[in-house]
């Protein structure tokens, strides 16, 4: 085949690019430049924006042997999830950059952009699994459950999964990391990205404020009572317990949680743990349910679900209408914030997904 | 393989390069006064004749320096500099290249000077009349003109001689960047009029890492470089011998041999028009009908120049698009835009350049994928 391998200039997406060689496919590594002023998005060594990352990069390119471009993204980037991510968040919603990264550049714009040159498929340094099958390849969970990515990926169809290669499924991080340094990567100690790529000081909150204004409003009980003040509703997060910096203690002194955020009047509601717990979740009605697999029949069926990108896989029924895809838990979850995905899961395999409109 | 960015750096001369290595093993100091000292010394000043010979210049007119882009740098800012506190615009051209464009647009920013830059045409030359009209307008602010030879994307010639003989009447400094068109097209310093001209090696046959800024021996600049003061106490650093004497002898090839090497080139570039604007529909040549002889530039509609460099690199055909920030990211030419193409456009577009060293063969290979490879990069489109 004549792969894509795109190389974010960390260990992860280099060590996949070497073994996609290795399995004898005709590759060139693709940097993705996803700020048109790359400093302006991040300017430290963990992100994937830098100039220093497309430098790492090209170096790892240059040792497996391969040609290495760097494609602008940049405004397909801010179009897909920038924009996407401020508008979710001005709404009151929490959403996962990283997922929408997958469904609108890695595996649409670049795929596309990919198959349209020649080229097969698009290769990346997730951690999971495909499997062939009759209709399309199957998306499983990683080996290494610590690092499984099968969430963020759960949102690709099986068209897109088709021109998809996960060439690190069935290693765990620890190996990946040996298998740099054998050969001879410099980036192979480089530390993992955690925090979001384009917000360039790890403060998310500070970064909102700056872009959606910090207009102050009030934290309120479930009752109406003013407990406090905030600078932007927007930057709180349904189940969040800490940075709340109220001073009048609940009556039966336990902890506050932020239970919902209402951005129209810019008030955050707070509220006690058990006021957080639900059993049900459900979208569909604005967003599109993605399968990674075949449709399943209309009705319920018996499944795992899972509701952000390290959170454990939970016992469900889920239900497909058609429209919407929705899940009653076994045992009740403590805060779930809407823009996050609904993913179902049978066993380790990915089954679909949907963002989440409504709990309860 | 076909190597088609000769714009870009070109292969040593084999002459070129047999004078680097004996120098190279030789120990000296073109500085000391030694035995070993003087024969570098020797070495540099018989090179410095040499390369004054072959673009029409006085030997004293020679600036070493370590790059074209320092030369630029050393005539902007130096020029600027000396030109006094009353003097505070500069005249140039939106299509020079970014050696020049860029320490202009840091006096602008650092130095509050203001750039007047001249009108262009849509094959990319710079318009006599609109630097007439500038000079004209801001004849007491305005501290030196800067406008290149020909330009290193498009390929077309600019009229520099025109330009210089109306500063000349304003008895305002001209410099000229001369990269592009040194070794390609007759160039003499003296019948050209400028004060100040930017040649460099590696664009002709000799070394990277040496170039020189001609500059009559009356003006005056403001050294960027402190130090031994080893170029006319303008220039500091030790000399690199073996480069120079490797330009020189690649200034004096070129010379000598610019008539038959632009035969040789023009046939080839010819070759590649015909070939790739009839192999491939909807392509625009751009440049005009004064250009180098060894510069291919087109466009190809709804197709991105990224992707067009990416397929042709996979089958073996080397070549540019426009000018690249330091990640790397492509950005529409400066030079296109001045032109007047929108952005899209613009990105539609690359650069082929012929040398004294490319074959039919490598003319034949480009056209032989040229094609398939648009096809593709269409089908990719244009954001």
């Amino acid at each position: 085949m004549k792969v894509i391998a795109a190389m974010s200039g960390g260990v992860d997406s280099a060590v996949a690019a070497a073994r996609v060689v290795d399995a004898g496919h005709e590759v060139i590594g693709v940097h993705l430049a996803l700020s048109s002023n790359p400093q302006k998005y991040r300017s430290g060594a963990r992100g994937c924006c830098t100039i220093e990352d497309s430098h790492d990069a090209r170096r790892a390119a240059d040792i497996i042997g391969i040609p290495f471009y760097i494609w602008d993204m940049a405004e397909e980037f801010h179009e897909g999830v920038v924009s996407n991510f401020l508008s979710e968040y001005s709404s009151g919603k929490t959403p996962n950059p990283c997922l929408r990264c997958n469904e609108k550049i890695k595996f649409e714009a670049v795929l596309k952009r990919a198959r349209a040159m020649g080229y097969d498929a698009v290769a990346t340094g997730h951690y999971a699994k495909l499997f062939p099958s009759e209709n399309g390849p199957l998306l499983y969970r990683a080996d290494d459950e610590g690092k499984d990515q099968s969430y963020v990926l759960a949102v690709l169809t099986q068209e897109q999964l088709s021109g998809a290669l996960f060439p690190l499924g069935d290693t765990v991080k620890s190996d990946v990391r040996k298998e740099a340094e054998a050969r001879g990567f410099s980036l192979a100690q480089k530390p993992d990205s955690h925090d979001i790529c384009f917000v360039p000081s790890g403060d998310n909150a500070g970064w909102l404020r700056e872009r959606l204004g910090s207009e102050v409003g009030e934290i309120v009980d479930e009752e109406g009572a003013v407990l406090g003040s905030h600078k932007g509703a927007y930057t709180y997060t349904v189940g969040q317990r800490r940075g709340l910096g109220l001073t009048i203690p609940a009556e039966d002194g336990r902890a506050r949680y932020v239970l919902r955020v209402e951005p129209i009047n810019n008030r955050v509601v707070v509220g006690s743990r058990e006021e957080l717990a639900i059993t049900e979740i459900s979208g569909g009605d604005v967003n599109e349910v993605k399968w990674c697999g075949p449709i399943p029949e209309l009705g319920e069926h018996r499944g795992l679900a899972q509701v952000r990108a390290h959170g454990k896989p939970l016992p469900c029924a889920y239900r497909w209408d058609g429209k919407k895809l929705s899940a009653t838990l076994d045992a009740p979850l403590y805060g779930l914030a809407p823009g996050q995905a609904l993913v179902i899961y049978e066993g380790e395999r990915a089954v679909g997904s949907v963002t989440i409109e409504w709990t309860q | 393989m076909a190597y088609l960015d000769n714009a870009a750096t070109t292969a040593m001369l084999p002459e070129a390069l047999e004078v680097m290595y004996r120098e190279a093993v030789n120990v000296g100091n073109a500085s000391s006064l030694h035995g070993a000292g003087r024969r570098a010394r020797r070495v540099v000043e018989e090179s410095r004749e040499k390369l004054a010979a072959a673009v029409g210049a006085k030997p004293q007119e020679i600036i070493f320096t370590a790059s074209g882009t320092e030369a630029n740098n050393l005539a902007v800012k130096g020029m600027f500099w000396n030109a006094g506190a009353t003097k505070r615009a500069i005249l140039s051209s939106p299509i020079e290249h970014h050696a020049i464009l860029d320490p202009l647009e840091w006096l602008e920013r650092e130095h509050n000077v203001t750039l007047h830059l001249a009108d262009v045409d849509g094959d990319g030359r710079t318009k006599v009349e609109s630097v007439a009209q500038l000079l004209s307008e801001h004849e007491n602010e305005i501290s030196f003109v800067t406008v290149m030879h020909s330009n290193n994307e498009v390929g077309a010639l600019q009229p520099v001689e025109e330009i210089a003989a109306i500063s000349r009447e304003y008895k305002i400094p001209i410099h000229s960047d001369a990269v592009q068109s040194f070794g390609k097209v007759p160039l003499d310093f003296a019948k050209l009029g400028v004060n100040a001209m930017t040649i460099s090696g590696h664009k002709i046959g000799g070394p990277l890492g040496v170039a020189a800024l001609v500059a009559k021996k009356e003006l005056e600049l403001t050294p960027l470089l402190h130090g031994g003061g080893q170029e006319r106490d303008v220039r500091s650093g030790t000399l690199h011998t073996p480069a120079i004497a490797a330009f020189a002898t690649a200034a004096e090839l070129s010379h000598q041999r610019l008539l038959a090497n632009a035969d040789h080139i023009k046939a080839l570039r010819e070759r590649l028009i015909r070939g790739v604007t009839t192999a491939v529909a909807d392509v625009r040549l751009n440049g005009g009908a004064s250009t180098l002889p060894g510069i291919a530039h087109f466009t190809f509609a709804g197709a991105e120049g990224d992707a067009l460099l990416l397929l042709l690199d996979a089958q073996g055909v080397q070549c540019s698009t426009g000018s690249a920030c330091s990640a790397g990211i492509a950005q529409p030419s400066h030079v296109l835009i001045a032109m007047g193409m929108a952005p899209k456009v613009a990105r539609s577009s690359i650069r082929f350049s012929i040398g004294t060293t490319t074959t039919e063969q490598e003319i034949d290979k480009a056209i032989s994928v040229i094609n398939e490879v648009v096809t593709r990069a269409r089908a990719a489109g244009v954001r």
